[in-house]
């Protein structure tokens, strides 16, 4: 994830499916000779020098993961003696533990309460932005008020808005009203910076959904309330999961606003326990690497079962506006 | 659900225009009133007690510490963007249409879904360094428990101390910051080159174009407006980078930026007014990026 919260034109489509949507260059049937050679000599793109191109990238991008991930199951005592790349020679005797890992689960410097805390700051972090954005994003897709385009561009250029500007006045604020050091501070604090994108996408969604069916629905004698759960939320799943991932994969590796409205011990998220941890124990690689690794399983968990919503934001935003 | 339902009854109730209400007060409380009250305090001293002008922005732009920031800011948002979008460019093209296309995509673009500080840490294993321990005759006697180091001495180097040697540790930081980000940049220019019409291409072929030709004159010209949305969507999140830097080196040894120099004024220097003041050049510095990648998106939807 970016350090931004919200690349501002992260999503925000109108066509859901069409960026992802089928290559146009399928096979035709009715294709010529000429075309069915041309298409096949695309394929023929992957030359040697493309293949060893491909091949040494795909390397540099997985090997050092892969090093720490084999780091994580060799004793504490080899790590120090020697790299993990050693593991591969027979002759040295090699051998794997898990002992990293139950040290880090349930040993003294032990991450369970930074773990559950992520959960915590995380789940409402998402729920809450999106309830707010779904109301405003309708009341500005299709209820009329006066004012409501000014509004409705004033929200989206928000998104500029970089989280450091507002850091130092809202924590004051929160130790105003007596939230410092609760889970409050980190809630609204997410909730807030992830508003504007999540109105803009919602309501680029909303505008898509067409008229004619929420007038027939209003014929038919619904008001706001059913239209809104019945009409248009079966047709806003896919955008509310694409926000979702999002949100989620931004808050729960998020360093910067834990670090600054929640360091304190009951409230951390693993990111500023392991942060901390790289700080003042940084040669002590067989805590660091099992740590890493388990802040890492929920996200990538995440990630690879919804990649397809994941990627489909990231791509309708990005490429359309 | 029954606030929602709530609150919708209100909508009609109230104004037309009550839904937007939560929304529009947490904005207005938690962004709008906040950067004011930032922009505000940038003219104060560390207290926020003495108005001292530009005082702040003066010293930020001045004082010799704080030009090595600005200069590390800039080479992060110069290179990340430009070497990434090449890498992620480079990479949609060679694994288009191949066997392993899904596989090899996923590889690359799994940095993006793990946190700043786990990438970090990985890196940092990467370039871990221990001092030669040598014995008599001066031949190492422990090995390096990095990799980098480790390749360093099987070529016969010795090792380096890669996140402490200022200024090229700089490059060290920010080739973990390209290595998230190429996987942003080859998603969303794979699918910019497999929307590229089918015919161009076969033209492009007939007229002989193929290999790096075709990647230069018709590949390249064809997903610019991708383009550069990618370099700076990517130029945006590599300004505000702070967890990187944070990890790795905590900013010491040269290698500060203007995010983690604003988290280290306000938050451990208790310098109110500086920090601020570094809040507000973060601001400024995003918003011609921010147009750039507004207008460059409207045009492209025009030509649509």
């Amino acid at each position: 994830m970016s350090t931004t919260p919200t690349p501002p034109q992260a999503f925000s489509t109108s066509e859901p499916g069409e960026a992802t949507g089928a290559p146009p260059a399928g096979p035709r049937k009715k294709e010529g000779r000429v075309a069915r050679k041309a298409s096949r000599s695309r394929e023929r793109l992957s030359s040697p020098g493309a293949s060893i191109t491909a091949v040494l990238i795909a390397v540099l991008w997985t090997v050092p993961t892969f090093g720490l991930f084999v780091t994580s199951f060799r004793p504490s005592a080899d790590i120090r003696r020697d790299g993990w790349w050693n593991v591969w020679n027979v002759f040295a005797n090699p051998t794997f533990t898990l002992d990293n890992y139950t040290n880090a689960i349930s040993g003294s410097t032990s991450l369970g309460t930074y773990f559950v805390n992520s959960i915590a700051i995380t789940i409402p972090a998402v729920v809450i932005p999106i309830s707010i954005a779904l109301l405003a994003a309708y009341a500005f897709a299709w209820i009329d008020f006066r004012g409501r385009n000014v509004l409705f561009v004033a929200v989206f250029a928000l998104q500029i808005v970089p989280i450091q500007i507002t850091m130092i006045p809202l924590l004051s604020q929160y130790v105003d009203w007596g939230l410092a050091g609760s889970f409050w501070t980190v809630w609204l604090s997410h909730s807030i910076f992830a508003l504007p994108l999540a109105i803009f996408l919602l309501h680029n969604f909303m505008k898509d959904i067409p008229q004619s069916l929420i007038e027939a629905a209003r014929v038919d004698g619904a008001g706001h309330v059913k239209i809104f759960f019945h009409v248009l939320m079966p047709l806003l799943v896919p955008a509310i999961a694409a926000f979702a991932i999002f949100q989620f994969l931004w808050v729960w590796n998020d360093l910067l606003v834990a670090l600054v409205f929640a360091p304190g011990p009951n409230v951390r998220p693993l990111t500023v326990f392991i942060a901390e941890l790289a700080g003042t124990r940084g040669q002590t690689w067989h805590l660091l690497s099992a740590d890493a690794f388990i802040s890492m399983i929920i996200p990538v968990i995440v990630f690879l079962s919804l990649q397809r919503y994941f990627v489909r934001g990231l791509l309708a935003g990005s490429v359309k506006g | 659900m029954w606030p929602l339902d709530l609150a919708a009854c209100f909508c009609k109730r109230l104004h037309r225009g009550a839904c937007t209400g939560p929304a529009l007060l947490a904005l207005a409380f938690g962004l709008v009133y906040p950067a004011i009250r930032t922009i505000y305090t940038s003219f104060f001293n560390r207290n926020g007690e003495e108005y001292v002008g530009l005082g702040n922005y003066v010293q930020a732009f001045s004082q010799n510490e704080f030009q090595i920031v600005l200069r590390n800011t800039a080479l992060w948002v110069v290179l990340v963007p430009i070497v990434s979008t090449l890498i992620g460019l480079v990479y949609a093209v060679v694994v288009d249409r191949t066997r392993f296309e899904k596989f090899a995509k996923t590889l690359v673009f799994m940095p993006m879904s793990i946190s700043m500080v786990g990438a970090g840490i990985i890196w940092r294993f990467i370039y871990e360094y221990r001092g030669p321990l040598r014995d008599a005759q001066g031949v190492p006697t422990n090995e390096p428990t990095g990799l980098l180091n480790q390749l360093l001495v099987g070529v016969g180097l010795d090792p380096k101390q890669f996140l402490l040697d200022s200024p090229e540790n700089n490059l060290f930081l920010i080739a973990v910051m390209i290595w998230i980000q190429a996987g942003f940049a080859m998603t969303i220019l794979a699918a910019a080159i497999r929307a590229i019409p089918v015919d161009i291409i076969e033209a492009a072929k007939l007229d002989g174009l193929h290999g790096p030709s075709m990647f230069r004159y018709i590949t390249v010209p064809s997903v610019r407006p991708a383009l550069v949305v990618v370099v700076t969507t990517i130029a945006m999140a590599t300004l505000k980078v702070f967890d990187i830097v944070r990890t790795m080196t905590s900013g010491n040894f040269g290698t500060s930026v203007v995010a983690n120099e604003f988290y280290v004024q306000s938050f451990r220097s208790q310098n109110a007014g500086l920090g601020a003041a570094l809040a507000v050049i973060l601001f400024v510095l995003v918003i011609p990026i921010v147009v750039y990648n507004v207008r460059q998106m409207r045009i492209s939807e025009e030509i649509r």
